[in-house]
């Protein structure tokens, strides 16, 4: 390994450049776990310890189906373990989980969106679909009673359940939790109360998206504001996608009576806006890859999350609409190339055959 | 400290961004501790011939030869070359094939100099006032003084100063963006009047209006050196200096025209066309020194950096100097070296020698440890997170080119504008995965380009291959053509000849009349019916000379009537006795013809035998035939000669051709008697 000064050969020659920033994959999910925390503790606050618990055991489940698949597939599960990236799976999937989902309900999903999202695809960085939204999606649909049974938030004024009664509902046979439905919900079932009867209905509900949701979803938005400082992300996906909804609230607000989709404000803070717009969306394997691409693919989570929620099955459609996105992105990187230096137009399409 | 804020604050002219860029350690203030130094005189010196961008130069030195400091010793070949100059008296040791500084580790040839230590110049032709000579003059003598771009891409300079195009911009690029390398920072610093002295050479030579001064506001002591040494020119309203902020890669050339003046390079064209030229501060500074006092460039300032070297800093060095040398002149500490990069670390080259000798492009040569640039780790997968594209100067999507060169896709490389690529490395620095992103790039280039060339060469020789095969169409064309038209020809013959035996002539009336105007004709041409019996060669000869001078006979008759009829006595006088001459010729050549026609087809039917078993002729047949048909072109020869000669001469020429005549006779007599 040593120079010879005479001129025998010694260390294999390497690339340019010699000397690398300190950006890593770790890094990077590392932040990316660090920003979740003011909105797990959000959660924690106003839903019980619940949400703690399917953070960590989601994790868990994780790391394990990672560790896992890479057997099977014959990789380095300690080097590729410690990317972080399914732990980053396991968080968003354990944060967006109701609180007291039962144990096997986040195994489902977990386990699917690890192996199937994930692995199945090639692993990391081949996967079309944001995992963490595939996992969610199949249990929504497959099981929609245990996952919309979100707890009230009670928080701060009223009792919160204890760690005792968190772990026996999600390990345990299951408790008498009182479980009741989001505002995103009530909002969708209602059909004849206006907007502050209805608020008046469920006092819980108050303020302009429910007092949980409404802190829940600022956690969020400084959380991802931190990532967007630490430059984990750019802004363009996020901005997209909150600016769609804004757009689509306020065209289709249709004031505060019975009819009414509820007030940009209210759409903005609910439900899950932030996350979806800081943490789901933002995954960059899965998303539009330019920056204009990313523009056009929040822009379109957006527009199809406020349809869902004004129009569709589902009071809330964060995942539907990221899945929907994700099958778009290739064709949006094809469109949105930017102009490189020293060119009148930008690429556009596919290369044009002989 | 406030005066020199306030020089560098003065600067108001507008800078446009860079886009993209990184901000990597600059670990430049390692090499800036020390004034520029000098470096001892090494006992060789190798100089690679290729030390530019083009073809390489031809040596004009053998080895053996004696030469002078700055003397020519290879000469550049063709447009884009370069000379080469002896950087140090001495004997010309070796023209050989030696390690060069290039990242393919290869030998490329050089000619070694053993230095004799006397440091002795050729002569040297200064110019007091270079203004007094036209630019064209002075880009002569920067080409004979093989200066090429010293900022690493080593293009020849002063071809950048012929393009022929309009320039109204020169851009001196004192950027110097690449961390550790301090060499035009120290240039700047010690010599800004020969920058400056070098900028107005360019400047007039270009005859550009403006000219700017690029420098990145982390070099505050040259920023001064240059202001004070600008202020105290000539040309202080022609020149300015314009510090912007500190980026990589703002000294690449597209982005300082950028930075400078907010346009842009044109994809596939050169600064030129928009009216700019960039040379770096370096090259200003050989200019001058090439112009002002004739010499060649042999010397570059370089920087010896690295956290194995004890005392790190810049060196003016020859060209040729081997690494090695200057290593130990600033103390390498051997048992530390991990990797040896000539240039920088983002843009530079591993090598793997330490003899590798110093060229006009080397700017920088780090001595690093291995923990100063750490091998780099494993590449992990893509996971698309765009930090190169916001790093990239050139607004690529380098995320997109690594997954279509994975797949080697090069339509769709080409589509995402991979030549655009300057390979400066800000993708692969800022890649959390560590994905050797350039290494990428350079590789599907080099398939890309010889897949174009092998392109070109197909193109060529298929083009050759149509024309071949449309050559080939048309003679066989053209020989289908004849072949039908002989057969048409052919079968109206024989149609005629069936119709002439068959005597069905009367049937049809045309045919009867075609007949009848032959069966007149033959009448009429009578006694030349025979002629159809195939004459030997020498009735045909017999024929010719007959009909000519029957001709001359017609003539002459003519002319005789004609002066009869004028009464024109003396010319009829003059014209009978020549008629009586030629009438007598014309019976003489009738008689011969007579004679000639009875023995030929005894000859005719002699030769066919002799043709029919003709197989094995021996030697001396052949010989003998040979011979014969010399004999027999004599014998026409002297026909001829016979034909046009005098009264005087025939009778000499008779002789000769009698006696041809007979060793024909004799040759053939030999032959049959063989046979």
């Amino acid at each position: 390994m040593a120079f010879i000064s005479n001129g025998s050969s010694i260390r294999v020659g390497q690339s340019s450049p010699h000397k690398l920033g300190l950006n890593s994959t770790q890094r990077v999910m590392g932040l990316l776990i660090l920003a979740t925390l003011p909105g797990l503790l959000a959660q924690i606050v106003f839903f019980g310890w619940g949400s703690l618990i399917n953070v960590l055991w989601c994790v868990v489940i994780a790391l394990g189906c990672e560790a896992l698949a890479l057997t099977l597939r014959r990789r380095p599960v300690r080097s590729c373990l410690s990317d972080c990236s399914a732990a980053v799976a396991g968080v968003l999937l354990g944060l967006a989980l109701p609180p007291f989902a039962p144990w096997w309900l986040s195994l489902v999903a977990v386990s699917f969106a690890v192996i199937i999202g994930k692995h199945l695809y090639g692993g990391l960085g081949q996967n079309p679909f944001n995992p963490a939204m595939l996992g969610y999606v199949l249990v929504l649909i497959s099981f929609p009673q245990e996952m919309t049974a979100w707890l009230p938030p009670l928080g701060l004024e009223g009792h919160n359940n204890s760690l005792g009664d968190a772990l026996s509902a999600i390990f345990g046979p299951g408790v008498d939790a009182v479980s009741m439905a989001t505002p995103l919900d009530v909002l969708k079932e209602n059909s004849s109360l206006t907007i502050n009867e209805l608020w008046q209905a469920n006092p819980i509900f108050d303020g302009m998206a429910g007092r949980g949701w409404l802190w829940v979803n600022l956690a969020y938005l400084a959380g991802g504001l931190f990532l967007l400082w630490r430059k984990v992300f750019t802004w363009h996906a996020p901005v997209g996608m909150l600016v769609a909804i804004t757009i689509m609230a306020t065209l289709f607000w249709q004031g505060s009576g019975s009819d009414s989709h509820g007030s940009p404000m209210f759409h903005l803070l609910s439900g899950a806006t932030m996350l979806g717009a800081f943490f789901i969306i933002t995954d960059p394997v899965s998303g539009a890859t330019s920056n204009r691409g990313r523009l056009i693919f929040g822009a379109g989570v957006g527009i199809i999350v406020y349809v869902i929620r004004a129009w569709g099955g589902y009071p809330d459609g964060v995942a539907f609409a990221t899945l929907l996105m994700n099958m778009a992105a290739p064709t949006i990187d094809y469109y949105t190339q930017p102009r490189t230096y020293g060119h009148q137009r930008a690429s556009k399409g596919l290369p044009k055959k002989d | 400290m406030n005066a020199q804020t306030n020089l560098i604050a003065s600067s108001e002219r507008k800078i446009w961004p860079l886009t993209g860029g990184v901000h990597p350690e600059e670990n430049k203030h390692q090499s800036t501790t020390r004034p520029i130094g000098s470096v001892s005189l090494p006992e060789t010196l190798v100089l690679p011939l290729s030390q530019h961008a083009g073809t390489p130069a031809e040596p004009v030195v053998a080895v053996g030869d004696k030469v002078l400091k700055g003397q020519l010793i290879a000469r550049a070949s063709g447009v884009i070359s370069a000379p080469l100059h002896a950087p140090s008296s001495g004997v010309i040791s070796a023209i050989e094939p030696r390690p060069i500084p290039h990242p393919s580790g290869f030998s490329e040839p050089c000619i070694v100099l053993s230095t004799d230590g006397a440091e002795q110049w050729c002569e040297l032709t200064t110019i007091d006032d270079y203004r007094q000579l036209p630019p064209e003059d002075l880009v002569a003598k920067v080409r004979a003084a093989g200066i090429s771009g010293m900022g690493g891409a080593g293009f020849p300079t002063a071809i950048k100063l012929s393009s022929g195009l309009s320039i109204r911009t020169l851009i001196i690029n004192g950027t110097e963006c690449e961390p550790y390398i301090t060499a035009d920072d120290m240039l700047m610093r010690e010599q800004a009047q020969a920058i400056i002295a070098g900028a107005e050479i360019l400047q007039y030579m270009l005859g550009a209006d403006e000219c700017l001064i690029g420098i990145e506001d982390n070099k505050p002591e040259a920023i001064m050196a240059m202001k004070i040494a600008l202020s105290q020119s000539a040309s202080a309203d022609k020149m300015e200096i314009v510090v912007f902020p500190t980026i990589y890669p703002s000294g690449g050339e597209k982005q300082l025209i950028q930075i400078l003046t907010g346009q842009e390079v044109p994809s596939g064209k050169l600064p030129a066309d928009l009216g700019i030229v960039m040379q770096n501060v370096g090259t200003a500074v050989a200019v001058k020194e090439a112009v002002v006092d004739g010499k060649p460039l042999i010397s570059r300032i370089t920087t010896l950096t690295g956290a194995a070297l004890q005392t790190p800093g810049n060196v003016a060095v020859l060209i040729g100097t081997p690494a090695h040398h200057l290593l130990q002149h600033a103390g390498l500490r051997e048992s530390q070296l991990g990797t040896l990069v000539f240039g920088g670390p983002m843009m530079g080259f591993s090598v793997e020698r330490l003899d590798i000798p110093v060229t006009k492009t080397a700017n920088c040569i780090i001595a690093a440890t291995r923990s100063e640039f750490p091998e780099a780790p494993d590449p992990q997968a893509c996971i698309r997170c765009g930090h190169c594209a916001q790093a990239c100067p050139a607004s690529l999507l380098p995320q997109q080119l690594y997954w279509h060169a994975k797949a080697e896709n090069y339509e769709q490389l080409l589509h995402h504008n991979l030549f655009d690529c300057i390979e400066c490395g800000a993708c692969s620095f800022v890649c959390p995965s560590a994905i050797p992103l350039v290494q990428y790039y350079r590789a599907s280039k080099g398939v890309i380009r010889s897949l174009e060339a092998k392109q070109v060469k197909s193109e060529r020789s298929k083009a050759r291959y149509e024309s071949r095969l449309a050559r080939m169409a048309q003679e066989s064309a053209e020989k289908e053509a004849k072949r039908q038209a002989n057969a048409e020809r052919a079968a109206r013959l024989k149609a005629a000849k069936a119709n002439e035996q068959s005597g069905v002539a009367e049937e049809d009336p045309i045919q009867a009349a075609i007949a009848r105007a032959k069966a007149r004709k033959a009448a009429t041409a009578g006694q030349e019916k025979p002629a159809r019996v195939e004459l030997s060669a020498k009735q045909k000869e017999l024929k010719i000379q007959l009909s000519i001078a029957r001709a001359q006979v017609k003539k002459t008759e003519k002319a005789l009537s004609a002066a009869q009829a004028s009464g024109d006595d003396a010319t009829v006088a003059r014209l009978k006795p020549g008629l009586d001459m030629l009438h007598e010729q014309v019976t003489g050549l009738e008689r011969e013809f007579e004679s000639s026609s009875s023995p030929a087809p005894s000859a005719r039917e002699a030769e066919k035998p002799a043709k029919k078993d003709q197989p094995a002729l021996s030697i001396d047949e052949k010989k003998r035939k040979v011979e014969l048909a010399m004999a027999n072109a004599a014998v026409k020869k002297l026909q001829r000669a016979l034909e046009s000669a005098s009264e005087e001469d025939a009778p000499a020429l008779k002789q000769q051709l009698a006696d041809a005549g007979q060793k024909v006779a004799d040759l053939k007599q030999a032959m049959e008697n063989r046979l």
